[in-house]
């Protein structure tokens, strides 16, 4: 079980004024249940990479296999890839477009023949994963305020219960504590049903607290692709392509470098406190 | 100091209908807002979404005029109809979505077209476009088409086309959202060196917390009201407060906060990286 891409080249406008290869020479594996942090640019090609993944979009040339099955072979059945891999948009909420909430998530399961209870029951949970309350359910989803249409939104995806989550930048624009409640409530869907997760983001903190592995995406191609440990031990690199490393990264740094003898390596606020303890704590 | 921008208890309701678009009701989403902000001042407004951030910024250029109470934005009277091309005129905004903002199809068109609905004669125009975009380090783009420019690139445009209008005090509504570290970065960087080097007065409106340390002053705003203000040190020294209303404090400051819950003799209100490298440091 994994999504595998093998030389995948995306070209935009192939054949007109406008052509940009926005993707180039792709190769990258996904084994089923890792939680991936994708970070890039803006431009870098991070949201045209993820909309291959549920054939949103047909690479120029190139492989990609879901569960060893190559979905660009003529008789491949993409609807049944898009039951399995949900994507969940940037500004999702712009997608709303029920009468209610409760309504706008059973969209999804509807589109899978499903019956109206079931439909219903698949909502309910889906909206439940996300925290938003029964109360809610009979609202028009414009009477929410922007997190709750985002938590609305991502239970329409949930509730098709995809076996791989993609979101794209799922909390710009969302106070830190909707930040911290999606995201918690994302890891936890992840630990308990050992769903694949992609998460996009240009919050550098988010993707070291979050993520298994990550992948940077520079200039249409990956140019790392390893644990945040790893990854992050490249922020001079990772500068110079416009991104950055989470804070604590660099302070461990600036300790290192007037001689404490810390781990360079931490990326969370508790790896970084840990290692500071280890070699202050005991004096 | 001059005042640039004062509110005297100002209410905000928004109506509600029902479908045939009839009044059922009010939802207040301003209530009574006293805040002074002084010319040249960098003032950031924290809360969270749906406490009133935005609509509150949005009476400091007249797109909203208050229910009840007086916004005053150098001087005039925001309410007052006849101002309004004056208090527009002194007061720009910028928004989160930068492709919402551009409509140029051109960088230097769309940064002359403030200017232009303001009348200013064409000569004028061009030096007022020229400047602007010297001022956010966007003036080798003058020709480009801002379609094919970064999140960051087209935000400096957008804030060009504000400056181009001579305003004395620029909101920000969440300029940053959108953009990667680079992109942020550079629109931090532009609205510093406007402030320094034009005395622009700022209002950036944010939900990252490392973009206001810098501040004079920092507003929180919970349910229409404002619940806290001071400086970032007061409002970031207040952890749990800020929890309480859905905020948070800078990544520094948090692991300040957990080495002194530790037990290290780091002191409250951390909130830049070299403060806390300098604080391990004395522990030695």
């Amino acid at each position: 079980m994994s999504i595998k891409i093998e030389h995948l080249n995306y070209v935009y406008s192939q054949g007109t004024a406008y052509e940009k290869q926005a993707l180039k020479d792709i190769c990258l594996e996904i084994p089923h249940g890792e939680f991936v942090g994708i970070i890039g640019h803006t431009g870098s090609g991070k949201s045209t990479l993820i909309q291959h993944l549920n054939g949103l979009i047909k690479a120029t040339d190139g492989e990609l296999y879901y569960n060893g099955e190559n979905i660009y072979s003529g008789n491949y059945n993409m609807k049944e890839l898009r039951n399995q891999v949900g994507l969940v948009f940037q500004y999702p909420e712009h997608q709303l477009f029920e009468v209610d909430v409760l309504s706008d998530v059973c969209f999804g399961p509807k589109n899978q023949g499903l019956s109206k209870e079931e439909c219903e029951e698949r909502a309910k949970e889906a909206l439940r994963l996300v925290g938003l309350k029964e109360k809610y359910y009979k609202f028009s989803p414009f009477e929410l305020s922007g997190g709750q249409k985002r938590r609305a939104a991502i239970a329409g995806v949930l509730a098709m219960r995809p076996k791989v989550l993609i979101l794209d930048e799922p909390t710009a624009g969302l106070d830190p504590k909707g930040r911290d409640e999606i995201l918690d409530q994302i890891a936890y869907l992840h630990r308990e049903s050992d769903m694949t997760v992609i998460l996009v983001s240009h919050s550098m903190e988010d993707i070291a607290k979050y993520a298994d592995r990550i992948v940077v995406m520079n200039q249409g191609q990956v140019m790392f692709n390893s644990t945040p440990k790893e990854v992050f031990s490249h922020y001079r690199e990772l500068e110079e392509v416009g991104l950055a490393a989470p804070q604590v990264t660099y302070i461990m740094h600036e300790l290192a470098e007037k001689g404490f003898d810390v781990n360079t390596g931490a990326t969370t606020v508790k790896e970084a406190a840990d290692s500071i303890m280890e070699v202050l704590g005991n004096d | 100091m001059e005042r640039m921008v004062q509110t005297e208890d100002l209410i905000f309701e928004y109506a509600k209908r029902d479908e045939e678009g009839n009044v059922i009701g009010a939802y207040r989403a301003i209530d009574q807002v006293n805040l002074e902000v002084e010319e040249g001042q960098f003032i950031a407004i924290l809360g969270h979404n749906g406490s009133g951030k935005s609509t509150l910024a949005k009476h400091i250029n007249a797109i909203l005029v208050p229910t009840e109470g007086a916004v005053w934005v150098g001087g005039r009277n925001t309410s007052d109809a006849r101002e309004l091309w004056n208090v527009r005129q002194s007061a720009g905004m910028v928004f989160q979505n930068p492709d919402n903002q551009i409509i140029g199809t051109v960088v230097e068109e769309d940064v002359g077209f403030g200017p232009e609905n303001l009348g200013v004669p064409t000569d004028d125009i061009w030096k007022r476009v020229e400047e602007s975009l010297k001022a956010v380090g966007m003036i080798s783009y003058r020709h480009h088409s801002p379609n094919k420019l970064s999140g960051g690139q087209k935000q400096r445009v957008a804030i060009a086309g504000v400056i181009a209008m001579r305003p004395k005090c620029i909101v920000l509504d969440e300029p940053t959202a959108m953009l990667d570290p680079n992109g942020r970065k550079e629109v931090l960087r532009t609205v510093e060196e406007l402030r320094k080097r034009e005395k622009v007065t700022v209002i950036l409106i944010t939900h990252y917390m490392e973009e206001v340390i810098d501040a004079d002053r920092v507003f929180v705003m919970d349910h229409g009201h404002v619940v806290m203000e001071g400086t970032p040190r007061e409002i970031f020294s207040q952890m749990d407060m800020l929890k309480r209303y859905r905020l948070d404090v800078p990544q520094v400051t948090i692991l300040a906060d957990e080495l002194r819950k530790r037990g290290l003799d780091i002191p409250a209100g951390i909130l830049r990286k070299e403060e806390l490298v300098e604080a391990i440091c004395r522990l030695r």
